[in-house]
């Protein structure tokens, strides 16, 4: 069986974690900002791997 | 008047004048329309079978410059059942290491890695007009032998007429026009096949707006004998992306993205090569221009490649960007496909509906090549901003991490396309590796003596593995041999029995002339093995 993804509250310290992703940002220029960016979507989709479940991420981020 | 388009490079079929020009027009069972690497390895598998075929082509012989350079192990296989394989592999330039850059970084290395126990090895670099000159020497073999093949150059097709039993063709020689008749027609003319234009069928898909100026430089470098792929090149002037590759004859292909708004007549010009080549190699280089070329591409495909008696083969059908080596690779397997089943048809021994499947297989190979192209080019050369800041977050995850590498797309190297579920294929009853399931093509395999693919030939094939198949010469006519293997006793290195047993103790396989795959079985009847053969000679209806 397929897993669903996973679209309810699921980060342990939610602020914290906003913190640290905006913290990342910081600095960078827009073009700088959006080659993290997507750096940052590959390296957590290698993680999650399952094509399906990313299938279903994309859709929700539509 | 026939037009000179281009120079030649081996003149191997000089213009004569046909002694029949003022009578008649003589009928042929299969003349084939463009003498390049698709129609001459179409003429020479049939030909070698004994159907009567007649090349023409509108120039005395082959075409300069390296064009297609990377010659895939399938295509090598099917030349060397042709018989050129040998002289090819000797020629060509093996190589399994690439290297990728990304400006002055680089990314990543990989090697191809080749599985043992093959006798091709996994890709050769070798000239065009090489691998051309190569087939149409074998052909004058063949002639020798008695092979019923004919060669006429300078004879260039300027239009044609359909009829019920035949195709009209209209030609043009130095001494004026003539016509042939032609029972089947194979267009083997091209991407600007007049073969197409004449019939006015559609080729549609997407252009790619770009530009590459391929450079083959004549030099001695002590550079290794590998692929070096270049994203945003650090060098000046050098486009978008550049590309190194070694081939025989101390031969140095280069290519570079240039991009679409360019002045072709300028970006040709020697000097304005040269300051693009010195900037890649270094001040002080030593070389020679030996061919410069710019090229543009599409990706797209006919509909179908069969129209009644008119068969399309190779780019006149469907063509691909370069990245792959999916062009002449994939029309030399056209050739493999239809020349088996139009020398069935030609000699009345299956219903013409088999070249449907002709269409029907190879409409399915072209559209898993135009796919890699496609996505090879859109990684090569993005067309949105968003779309080039992940290709070069890809590129610089891809020097740290492992993950990111196979996202890296300079090209999916050419493999021959598996018919999964399509109509010539038979039943799977065998629990078998999934490599040599029904459609797939036989992978080779190291035997006591020789090679596997060898010993299969271009016949139907019966492989029999560690059981005794049913005694069958022949089905209503067709030829059918059978190869009985004792893997104990045939297989020393154990490939055999990995590459279609598995775990398996025993199976019977039905190999067509083009070496794919019909049916496999544990243990297969007369009967079953009858109604297979019928399916894959477009008999089973």
């Amino acid at each position: 069986m397929t897993e669903e993804l996973n679209l309810t509250p699921n980060i342990p310290d939610p602020d914290g974690f906003y913190d640290e992703l905006l913290a990342a940002h910081a600095g960078l220029s827009k073009p700088e900002s959006d080659a993290f960016n997507a750096r940052l979507i590959l390296v957590l989709a290698n993680h999650v791997g399952d094509r399906a479940i990313l299938q279903q991420a994309l859709k929700a981020a539509g | 008047m026939v037009d000179v388009r281009y120079d030649i490079a081996f003149k191997m079929y000089p213009y004569r004048k046909v002694p029949a020009m003022g009578a008649a027009p003589v009928r042929h069972p299969v003349v084939i329309v463009g003498g390049g690497p698709v129609g001459m390895a179409a003429a020479l598998d049939l030909g070698r079978k004994g159907t009567p075929v007649l090349v023409l082509d509108d120039h005395e012989g082959i075409g300069r410059g390296s064009r297609a350079i990377c010659f895939a192990k399938r295509t090598l296989e099917i030349c060397d059942r042709l018989g050129a394989g040998k002289v090819m592999l000797d020629k060509g330039v093996v190589w399994n290491v690439g290297k990728v850059f990304h400006g002055d970084e680089r990314v990543f290395e990989f090697n191809l890695q080749p599985e043992d126990g093959h006798k091709a090895p996994a890709f050769i670099n070798l000239q065009q007009p090489y691998f051309e000159k190569f087939l149409v020497n074998e052909i004058r073999a063949a002639q020798a032998d008695g092979a019923p093949i004919e060669i006429r150059g300078q004879n260039a097709l300027v239009g044609l007429t359909r009829h019920d039993d035949h195709v009209l063709l209209d030609l043009d020689t130095p001494d004026g026009p003539y016509q042939v008749e032609a029972e089947w027609l194979i267009a083997c003319d091209g991407a600007r096949s007049t073969t197409r234009e004449g019939l006015g069928l559609s080729f549609d898909g997407r252009v790619f707006e770009d530009n590459f100026l391929i450079a083959d430089v004549k030099m001695k470098a002590d550079f290794p004998t590998e692929r070096w792929f270049w994203f945003e090149p650090p060098f000046k002037d050098s486009g978008a992306s550049a590309l190194l590759h070694k081939q025989p004859d101390d031969i140095w292909r280069i290519d570079f993205q240039l991009g679409w708004d360019i002045d072709r007549a300028t970006e040709l010009q020697p000097d304005k090569i040269r300051a693009r080549i010195d900037a890649m190699l270094g001040e002080g280089a030593e070389y020679e221009l030996d061919w410069t070329s710019i090229y543009t591409f599409q990706c797209r495909r006919m509909e179908k490649f069969r129209h009644g008696r008119v068969l399309f083969a190779g780019d006149s059908a469907h063509q691909v960007s370069p990245f792959g080596a999916r062009g002449a690779n994939s029309g030399v397997q056209d050739a493999d496909n239809l020349a088996w089943k139009l020398d069935l048809v030609v000699k009345g021994l299956a219903p013409d509906s088999l070249l449907d499947t002709y269409s029907e297989e190879r409409v399915r190979a072209a559209d898993e090549n135009i796919l890699n192209s496609v996505r090879a080019t859109d990684f090569l050369t993005p067309k949105t901003e968003i779309s080039k800041t992940f290709r070069n977050a890809v590129l610089k995850l891809a020097q740290q991490h492992a993950f990111a590498r196979p996202l890296v797309n300079s090209g999916r190297l050419s493999t021959p396309c598996v018919y999964d579920g399509l109509s010539l294929n038979g039943p799977d009853e065998l629990d078998g590796p999934a490599r040599s399931r029904v459609g797939a093509t036989c992978a080779d395999a190291p035997m006591a003596e020789g090679f596997l693919l060898n010993r299969l030939g271009g016949d139907f094939t019966l492989l029999a593995l560690n059981t005794t198949p049913p005694d069958m010469a022949d089905t209503d006519g067709i030829a059918l041999r059978t190869i009985t293997l004792e893997t104990s006793r045939d297989d020393p290195t154990g490939a055999i029995a990995a590459r279609y047993l598995g775990d398996q103790p025993q199976g019977i396989y039905l190999i067509r002339p083009d070496q794919h795959i019909v049916a496999r079985w544990a243990t297969a009847s007369t009967a079953e093995i009858e109604t297979a053969m019928r399916n894959a000679t477009g008999r089973g209806i």
